[in-house]
């Protein structure tokens, strides 16, 4: 099998298209490469889209947290300590065992325009079970360090804000989020390139792969079992985390460019 | 009489000593220590099983100081090769992928047949179905060459329990560690098949260049064999199962 | 309760809280160490802290553990090989196999069951403070730059050395902004540790499958799945640790706060 046919036949094997059986000998370098190339959509779908809901829930966890009153502080605050407390390994593994008790039931939401079909059964499943784990986790976390960094941004900010007689929100919006962010960027940063990696425990410890659909580690230890050398495939992984790694912090490089575009460059 | 007793006593000792000093070989047994029957941590925290018998057995026959290792089964073979251990007996079967990696002693235990479990009162054709098999083994892969839809877990704990969930229509285990599970279960769980042949014999993994090793272990294995002591053991640890060797 | 089982499974409570606190100092150093060659004005060294942090962040902890132990002790035996046994010409690489002299074996294979046991430690620690110390060495660089200029330039303006400024005023500043981004990291680090198992350390989570698994009857004590009963304690020993943790970094927090011109700073 040339390399152009194991990409044609192997490239979305992750997400069901393709050819229906792995490889099973002679595995050469570009099967690696291209299967668990593959395997890392299921990282990036993940990483996308637990980062993109996590973090606008984030911000309003952690002023609900920073808030005065306790009925909404108290459970921003112990919404963060549980799942901030707990490893992503248990957590995992209790979403997973609780969601498999949910009666398997379908109901039909009208959007209006369409009728879908939403069913429960769908949260056994990683795509949206193990999404709504690696979400609260990264909001937890992510609401913790916006939380610390909402503590730190400087009072004389604050001050000229109500000097100029701005309104809550606005105070909010133009003062205190954007200084927040500036703040909290590099171990924001950190979070999201944890998260992203985090990604990789999903089919390595609790929900289960349907038709040997995986993500990258699950076909790196499926090659690791075959060929009994950890030597190829794990650095492959390795070489794909480490350049969407690097994609990840220069998007958030660049992000932090902007946030940071009217202070003096200091470092 | 005493006095020549002790003296005896004393010979004996000394000729035990001085044994133990020629062969102070340590061989360090890699077992995984969760698989039962063939190997599990029992209660008192130490590796139990049919493994650790046969293989107790097999160093005192072939004269090596042996101690046990657990290791994860992913990295058994990686960590043999590496040398972090001198065999592998953990209910391995013997297959073409394996020897091209590492050696393999003659078989200790015959193949054994993997068995469909599925609910009580299932049809025949679940094997058709969702079918469940711990991620990466022989079985998953027969289930996914079968046409039937296989869903793969990381522990062999959890395939029975998606089958008891509901999340399978069946799994596909060996038979042995399959079978004290429906026993167990009261009647919730049933055999569907347990005719399905898919792994050779278990044997002892070895280095290719430890042929030393393997040699001593292949002789020990054979006066086991002959003298029944093995068949014994196999018929204590699997239900009085009865083999021929 | 108290059979061979159950010590190993308290003993790993020991193991595990043992290995966190040999590996923090560790971590902080190389975290220092990074951090401070990534601002050298060597250039070499600037590349090699911006290599070492942005590889292995790059790489997910699980996957570096997968192989990067196995490689970290052959090189160990490799070494020791090349020292101890120069006599034997045989390669060391034969086929699949990593053949090293008896001499050179790490720790020698007639070694005692706990030598085995605290090398095995050692070495968790070690891949422990590799990941985590690049992760910690991005938190301290992104705290050393966010310290205001001006507290610099008052420092300079003082007549202090570059090194006298560094010491006494970007230090002890910068650690309320290195404050929560450390905090999240020993969060994160905390809950690491069901990893270790993969380092062959028999850690909680092990020990919890395995206590927790259906046993059946060759066991003395047959019982069903129990093993959400033992993920659950493990959750709360895990929200206990997470709680002593976090009185002690608010305390710190309030500490290195004092004085400090934030919202923060207003106790």
């Amino acid at each position: 099998m040339s390399c152009a046919e194991t990409i044609s036949g192997y490239a979305l094997r992750s997400i069901g298209w393709g050819e229906r059986l792995l490889p099973k000998t002679d595995f050469t370098l570009c099967d690696h490469a291209v299967l668990i190339g593959s395997g890392l959509i299921w990282n990036l779908y993940f990483a996308v889209f637990a980062l993109g809901f996590g973090f606008f829930f984030a911000v309003l966890v952690a002023v609900a947290r920073a808030s005065d009153r306790p009925a909404l502080r108290w459970p921003a605050q112990a919404f963060i300590f549980v799942i901030r407390g707990s490893p992503l390994f248990i957590q995992f593994f209790i979403a997973y065992e609780t969601f498999v008790l949910i009666p398997k039931v379908a109901f039909d939401i009208n959007l209006g325009f369409m009728e879908i079909t939403a069913e429960t059964r769908w949260l056994t499943k990683a795509w949206l079970g193990a999404l709504i784990v690696l979400f609260l986790n990264t909001t937890a976390y992510t609401a913790q360090i916006f939380h610390g960094a909402l503590l730190s941004v400087p009072k004389g900010d604050i001050e000229a804000a109500d000097s100029i007689g701005m309104s809550p929100y606005r105070k909010f919006r133009r003062v205190i989020f954007p200084s927040m962010l500036r703040l909290a960027w590099a171990s924001y940063t950190n979070e999201a390139i944890f998260l992203f990696h985090a990604t990789t425990l999903v089919f390595f410890s609790s929900f289960p792969a349907w038709r040997q659909k995986g993500d990258a580690l699950y076909y790196a230890s499926y090659f690791a079992d075959k060929t009994f050398n950890p030597f190829v495939p794990y650095p492959i992984i390795a070489v794909y985390f480490i350049i969407f790694t690097l994609i990840l912090t220069a998007i958030f490089g660049l992000l932090n460019r902007r946030l940071n575009r009217h202070m003096r460059n200091v470092s | 009489m005493n006095y020549l007793v002790k003296i005896a006593g004393a010979a004996a000792l000394a000729a035990a000593f001085a044994a133990t000093a020629v062969s102070a070989q340590t061989v360090r047994m890699g077992t995984e220590g969760a698989y039962p029957p063939y190997n599990f941590i029992n209660d008192d925290g130490q590796v139990d099983g049919f493994e650790k018998d046969v293989g107790d057995e097999l160093c005192k026959r072939a004269g090596l100081d042996c101690v046990w290792v657990t290791n994860d089964w992913d990295s058994i073979i990686p960590n043999l090769v590496s040398g972090n251990y001198d065999t592998i007996i953990a209910g391995m079967s013997i297959t073409d992928e394996r020897d091209e990696v590492i050696d393999f002693t003659q078989e200790y235990f015959p193949p054994d047949p993997s068995a469909y479990v599925a609910l009580a009162g299932a049809s025949k054709d679940v094997m058709n179905g969702v079918v469940s098999a711990q991620t990466a083994t022989i079985q998953a892969a027969y289930v996914a060459s079968s046409g039937a839809t296989v869903v793969e877990f990381a522990t062999p704990e959890e395939t029975v329990a998606a089958v008891r969930s509901g999340e399978a229509d069946a799994v596909l285990a060996d038979f042995a560690y399959l079978n004290p599970i429906v026993e167990a279960s009261n009647g919730e769980l049933m055999i569907v098949d347990q005719s399905v042949m898919i792994g050779g014999g278990v044997g002892m993994g070895i280095r290719e260049s430890d042929g030393e090793l393997k040699g001593k272990m292949n002789a020990a294995i054979d006066s086991m064999k002959a003298d029944g002591t093995l068949t014994a053991l196999i018929a204590k640890w699997f239900d009085g199962r009865v083999v021929n060797y | 309760m108290t059979n061979g089982k159950h010590q190993g499974f308290y003993f790993s409570f020991i193991t595990v809280l043992s290995l966190l606190f040999v590996t923090v100092p560790f971590i902080l150093a190389l975290g220092f160490a990074g951090a401070l060659a990534r601002r050298a004005q060597f250039a070499p060294l600037r590349w090699f802290g911006l290599a070492y942090t942005s590889i292995v962040r790059g790489v997910p902890d699980i996957v570096f553990f997968l192989f990067a132990l196995i490689a970290m002790d052959q090189g160990i035996e490799y070494i020791r090989h090349m020292v101890l046994c120069p006599e034997v010409t045989d390669p060391v690489r034969q086929g699949n196999d990593f053949i090293v002299c008896a001499k050179a074996k790490m720790p020698l294979s007639s070694a005692p069951e706990w030598a085995h046991k605290s090398y095995a430690f050692f070495q968790a620690s070690v891949a422990f403070s590799v990941v985590f110390g690049a992760f910690a060495a991005n938190t301290l660089y992104g705290a050393l730059a966010a310290v205001p200029a001006a507290q610099l330039e008052t420092g300079a303006a003082f007549g202090m050395t570059p090194r006298q400024t560094f010491r006494r005023i970007h230090l002890p500043q910068m650690w309320i902004y290195a404050l929560p981004g450390l905090s999240n990291l020993w969060m994160i680090f905390i809950k690491a540790t069901p990893l270790l198992f993969l380092l062959g350390i028999q850690d909680i989570v092990y020990w919890a499958r395995e206590l927790g698994g259906t046993k059946t009857g060759i066991f003395d004590y047959p019982h069903a799945d129990w093993r959400l009963g033992y993920f659950l304690f493990l959750l709360v020993f895990y929200l206990f640790l997470t709680w002593i943790s976090e009185r002690i970094f608010t305390r710190i927090t309030r500490r290195v706060s004092r004085g400090q011109a934030t919202i923060g700073g207003a106790v």
